[in-house]
């Protein structure tokens, strides 16, 4: 049965950078910022936290260091469109540049050179049980922290009153502001917040997935993850339903092809695509709640009258 | 108190007595070029009902918008209780005890209700809790709320509601209403009257606005009426009438409507045949088994209250949303139900929504953009090989501008920099401008003042003399009652006869809009 659990694994170790990425973007978008560098963030991410393990030698302060690098990247950002009302997609876009940029120039010394892996935590009585166990209850700290990020996040912004003041500025600036609501304090404290999940997502990748530095090691997973936001009509669970089926079709297509099923390898390599595109749609068919969840300020620049 | 209810007259003057809460001492705010408030004063006591008047664009907004801390004065100072105050954000104001119900709704419509309500509210209490205080306040006063509906599927009369009762939860000292009747019902309406005078009672000031001069003088204690910004006058409204008042607020005289003589005897150009759909949405209402018929020459309008079905109704009118059966509509003796909007503007109909901005008109667009959106396919020569002709749509613009006297700062605007009133002349001017031999419009005057409502009115009544049909859903009564040679009222998507409107009386109307004929003749709705 080994086989079946090393498959889970791979399947969970797929999945977790996508949800850590998209999770943060969700929140930023739900207050009405639409950031495209989650790329780039990530690939900073990814570089600075190899980069932190490597100088300290642990991978705890490597995954720091990538959270880190995250909220620079996202702090220019916000200052960029939230203070000087730049224009979110295009400075998005650039912010990606500006990272895949950067993180190739720090991360040419690192090519090439033995990482260190984000240990396994066993949790003492369950991870030993058999079939699930390991898989189950012996994963590194970012996965058990990005699941519980999605329990988190769905808890606050469903459940609590900053998660209202999200939502609420995400769906009408104006309104918000005329209740008091500091429009551009929240907008900053959600794209810090996604630039620290987007960093940590690329922390990951370079510390847990495949412990090395290679440049554009990201390879499209920020954009991956910004689809997986729109496509789970910005709801946490269906996220995390998105997030860990893209992962599933992309590692199950591996096999297949390691089995030579006689299907076009291009094929199998968009299914995860195809799989994800199809599955959220259909879940997110009832146009009332999708209109109800879309943020309506979505990209929209804020600029308080006084 | 009981006392001033029943003699206004020397009421108003002890009222004056009562203790000073917010005082406006030599407001100045500038826009641009345009002085919106030039040194308004202006002082609110506990207790009274203090009317605000003046046409649209006179600058009340911008006032109250100070008083309430979403705008920042240039020059001029504020006294909350004798001592200055710097009100520099809406948060201050509520703490100070001034509520605000805006106009044009604060609401969001992706939340609930009671979200809604809870956003105004300092943090702490549950929201299970704060549903129960809405369920109870809104009894209470008479303006029933579900807390857990979204606000997106909710008619603008109940959103009024939700602003009225979210401002009644922050138990303010002194509430700011803009235009607070204009969606309600008479009886509404009379509602809120009741409520206004037990908050008086209870020392709060009241600071109203309205162009419903009959209501102002029914309800408030003194009036202060301004002009192109300025103050021109503060008076006793119980002592004016209300054509006193809308002269002083015009600075002319308002012409009463000149109705004319109906075309006689024409045949129906616009006919619902046993018109039925159901509901699109979880809160929207099912329309049962409509039939009415509108001739040319004639103007008919449809009372009720909001929420009743008369955004479904407007909706498969125009063709926003198809009917399921292509009978039920006939436009001009053509079966319609199944067309599009482009296809029954093409059969010389006219539509204008409720919402003028948003639905009515694209904002970010420019007023010619606009003409383009809803003539581009009705054979005005807009659109040539595929090509734009923009020069046309620009002087289509100016045609309208002046035929309808919109005002704007500068030529060709986008929509949304036109007051509420312009941009209603514009739409409706918009769709007249073609001379259409079906209009039907929806709220016609809302939130519009007296001058320009008059001018629309006067529009609407010509055209049908012209030997247009025209429909108007309105909720406004005085309204229905100045246009309509016939009336009909719709309850929960029922819609009765439509009956003479000189045989009408209000009191009838309201036991209609009550669901008193609702499914007549269907035995399990017989009231």
């Amino acid at each position: 049965m080994g086989g079946y659990e090393s498959i889970l694994l791979t399947v969970i170790t797929a999945a977790t950078p996508l949800l850590l990425a998209a999770i943060g973007e969700l929140v930023v978008e739900r207050s009405g910022v639409l950031n495209l560098g989650v790329e780039g963030m990530m690939i900073v991410g990814a570089v600075l936290g190899f980069a932190g393990a490597q100088a300290t030698g642990s991978a705890y302060i490597g995954a720091l260091c990538a959270l880190g690098a995250g909220m620079g990247l996202a702090l220019l950002f916000g200052f960029l469109t939230l203070h000087l009302v730049a224009n979110q997609v295009a400075t998005g876009l650039a912010l990606t540049l500006l990272g895949l940029g950067l993180a190739g120039m720090i991360g040419e010394a690192f090519v090439g050179q033995p990482g260190i892996r984000l240990e396994r935590l066993h949790i003492p009585g369950l991870s030993t049980l058999p079939f699930i166990g390991p898989v189950l209850f012996g994963q590194d700290l970012l996965v058990y922290l990005s699941l519980a990020l999605v329990a988190g996040v769905s808890f606050v912004l469903f459940r609590t009153r900053a998660g209202l003041i999200i939502r609420a500025v995400g769906d009408n600036h104006g309104s918000a502001h005329a209740l008091g609501v500091s429009v551009i304090r929240v907008r900053y404290l959600a794209v810090l917040f996604g630039g620290a999940c987007a960093g940590l997502a690329g922390g990951y990748l370079s510390l847990a997935y495949t412990p090395q530095w290679v440049e554009g090691m990201t390879a499209g997973r920020g954009w991956i993850a910004l689809a997986l936001v729109v496509f789970s009509t910005w709801r946490p669970l269906r996220l995390l339903a998105g997030a860990y089926l893209f992962g599933a079709v992309g590692i199950l297509q591996f096999h297949a092809q390691a089995h030579g099923v006689a299907i076009p390898s291009q094929f199998l390599t968009a299914l995860p695509y195809l799989a994800t595109i199809i599955v959220l749609v259909m879940i997110s068919r009832n146009r009332v709640l999708t209109r109800i969840n879309t943020p309506a300020c979505l990209g929209q620049p804020f600029v308080p009258d006084r | 108190m009981q006392d001033h209810e029943t003699n206004p007259p020397p009421g108003a003057e002890t009222r004056r007595s009562g203790e000073v809460l917010l005082e406006a001492r030599g407001i100045t705010k500038q826009f641009g070029d345009v002085r919106a408030n030039d040194d308004v004063s202006l002082v609110l006591r506990a207790g009274e009902i203090h009317a605000l008047l003046g046409e649209n664009g006179a600058g009340k907004s911008t006032l109250v918008k100070i008083l309430y801390g979403a705008l920042e004065p240039n020059a001029g100072t504020l006294h909350w209780r004798g001592a200055p105050v710097r009100i520099s954000s809406p948060a201050e104001a509520r703490a100070l005890g001034i509520g605000m119900v805006f106009q044009h709704f604060s609401l969001f419509e992706a939340l609930t209700v009671a979200e809604n309500i809870a956003l105004a509210l300092p943090g702490g209490t549950p929201l299970r809790d704060l549903a129960k205080r809405i369920r109870s306040v809104s009894q209470d006063y008479g303006l029933a709320l579900d807390p857990d509906a979204i606000v997106a599927d909710l008619p603008v009369g109940i959103r009024q509601r939700i602003e009225i009762v979210r401002c009644l939860l922050q138990e303010p000292k002194l509430i700011i209403m803009d235009e607070p009747t204009s969606v309600l019902t008479p009886q509404e309406a009379d509602q809120l009257f009741l409520t206004l005078e037990r908050l008086t009672a209870e020392g709060c000031a009241i600071l109203y606005i309205s162009h419903r001069l009959e209501e102002v003088k029914r309800i408030c204690h003194h009036a202060t009426i301004m002009r192109h910004g300025k103050v021109v006058m503060e008076c006793d409204p119980a002592q004016e009438t209300a054509g006193s008042l809308a002269r002083l607020m015009v600075g002319s005289a308002v012409h009463d409507l000149k109705r004319g003589a109906q075309v006689a005897e024409s045949a129906p150009r616009l006919e619902l045949r046993g018109l039925s759909a159901p509901p699109d949405g979880p809160f929207s209402v099912a329309l049962q088994d409509i039939d009415l018929s509108v001739k040319g020459g004639e103007v008919v309008a449809i009372a009720g209250i909001a929420g009743n079905g008369q955004g479904e109704l407007f909706d498969l009118l125009s063709g926003e949303r198809r009917a399921q059966d292509s009978g039920a509509i006939v436009i001009d003796g053509t079966a319609s139900g199944h067309l599009g909007i482009t296809h029954r503007r093409r059969q010389g109909c006219g539509f204008v929504p409720e919402e003028r901005l948003g639905h009515g008109a694209v904002p970010g667009l420019r007023l010619s953009e606009n003409i383009v959106l809803t003539r581009h396919g009705t054979g005005d020569g807009l659109v040539r090989g595929g090509m734009l002709d923009m020069g046309l749509a620009r002087r289509m613009e100016q045609r309208i501008k002046s035929n309808f006297d919109v005002r704007m700062s500068h030529d060709d605007p986008e929509a949304r920099a036109l007051s509420g009133g312009n941009l209603q002349k514009f739409v409706i001017g918009r769709e007249l401008d073609r001379t259409p031999g079906v209009l039907v419009v929806n709220q016609p005057t809302w939130g519009v003042d007296a001058g320009a409502a008059a001018l629309i009115r006067q529009e609407l009544i010509d055209l049908s003399r012209q030997g247009s049909a025209v429909l108007v859903i309105s909720q406004d009564l005085d309204e229905i009652f100045e246009v309509a040679d016939r009336i009909a009222v719709i309850s929960r998507g029922h819609l009765s006869p439509a009956e003479p409107a000189v045989q009408l009386t209000r009191e009838r109307i309201g036991l209609l809009m009550g669901g008193l004929e609702e499914g007549q003749g269907k035995a399990h709705h017989a009231a």
